[in-house]
């Protein structure tokens, strides 16, 4: 089975990048400057940047931006990151899966979950649901209408970057509040 | 029919002009093949360069599932030779049908006001109704800028708007 859009699909013309959602996973210290990143699982310019970010300074909230053509596993690792969300392992999740960007087959999933002591049956039951593609799918409409189109793109202040983190300026432009 | 302007992509309103291109089968797409159907074309600088393989891929990623929605055929249109044209659509696994420039070199894109002196399309969106009558344009600020997928739902938009209009 190929995960990806299917029923329910939302038009895609510009609207602004929403703000930090509830929905929204987060984690850093409590009062850093919030940066909102787009990304996919099996983007290594991505990885790169998740190893920058996580040493900062910084609130991250992971939005999801799975492009299949480049990369046909970044649906599915998406999904099992969404997955282990309801088990409430989504960061760990996260790690994992950009810790070995070439290991992202159906058994490397499962592994992972396992490895996270994830109930395995729930887990690769919820990583094909409806509900979980239907989160994937609201992450990416969301940041095509507004304007992401390649990733990593990160928003700080609503402002859109792409290229190269660089986490100090990122630090610096939330300590002045944008 | 409006002349295209030198600095700027074919305006809404004003007819498609007469061009060539050919399909990757090395048959000849025209004017003629934009009736009936609401067209969107990609022009884009040079197949295999690192940002079309962005763009075109993410392009991929809407155009499957939500293009067919509006009713909508999308093109990617560059002077590359139709062989290169495949090959390219092929290395991102896309599905998106390329059209030709390849000779006379540029002449469709220049008809469409969409040619860089450098030798190469701009990076445009432009959107034909059924009527052939160019709907909605745009020319990214740099060649180097992707225009998001947005865009193109935003030019569809237009195209719905003025037909309700007409």
């Amino acid at each position: 089975m190929t995960a990806g859009p299917g029923a329910g699909l939302s038009d895609l013309s510009s609207a602004p990048l929403p703000g930090l959602l509830e929905q929204d996973h987060v984690r850093g210290p409590d009062g850093a400057p919030l940066v909102i990143v787009y990304a996919d699982f099996e983007c290594p310019y991505c990885a790169a940047a998740e190893v920058k970010l996580k040493g900062a300074q910084l609130r991250i909230a992971f939005r999801h931006f799975p492009v299949r053509s480049s990369h046909p596993r970044a649906w599915p690792a998406a999904c099992a990151a969404e997955a282990a969300a309801l088990q409430g392992g989504f960061w760990e999740m996260h790690d994992l899966l950009f810790a070995d960007q070439g290991r992202l087959e159906d058994p490397h999933l499962w592994a992972r979950a396992r490895t996270l002591g994830l109930d395995l049956e729930r887990f690769d039951a919820d990583r094909r649901s409806p509900a979980v593609m239907a989160r994937v799918r609201g992450d990416f409409e969301s940041g095509v209408r507004g304007g992401v189109v390649t990733t990593p793109t990160l928003v700080a202040n609503g402002a859109l970057r792409t290229g190269e983190v660089d986490v100090h300026s990122l630090e610096e432009f939330g300590a002045r509040g944008g | 029919m409006s002349a295209p302007s030198a600095d700027g992509p074919i305006p809404a309103g004003a007819p498609a002009p007469e061009f060539t291109l050919l399909r990757e089968d090395g048959t000849e797409f025209t004017r003629a093949d934009l009736e009936g159907n609401t067209t969107v074309l990609v022009f884009y600088p040079f197949a295999f360069s690192p940002v079309c393989t962005d763009q075109i891929g993410l392009y991929e990623e809407v155009l499957g599932d939500y293009l067919p929605k509006r009713g909508a055929t999308m093109y990617g249109v560059s002077c590359d030779a139709r062989w290169s044209q495949t090959a390219f659509r092929e290395k991102l696994g896309v599905s998106i049908p390329q059209l030709s420039d390849f000779e006379p070199k540029g002449a469709a894109c220049r008809a469409f006001g969409v040619y860089h002196p450098g030798g190469f399309p701009q990076r445009a969106l432009v959107i034909v109704g059924p009527d052939a009558v160019v709907a909605w344009s745009y020319q990214a600020p740099s060649p180097a800028d992707l225009p998001g997928a947005n865009l193109i739902f935003d030019g569809l938009d237009a195209v719905a708007a003025g037909s309700a209009k007409a």
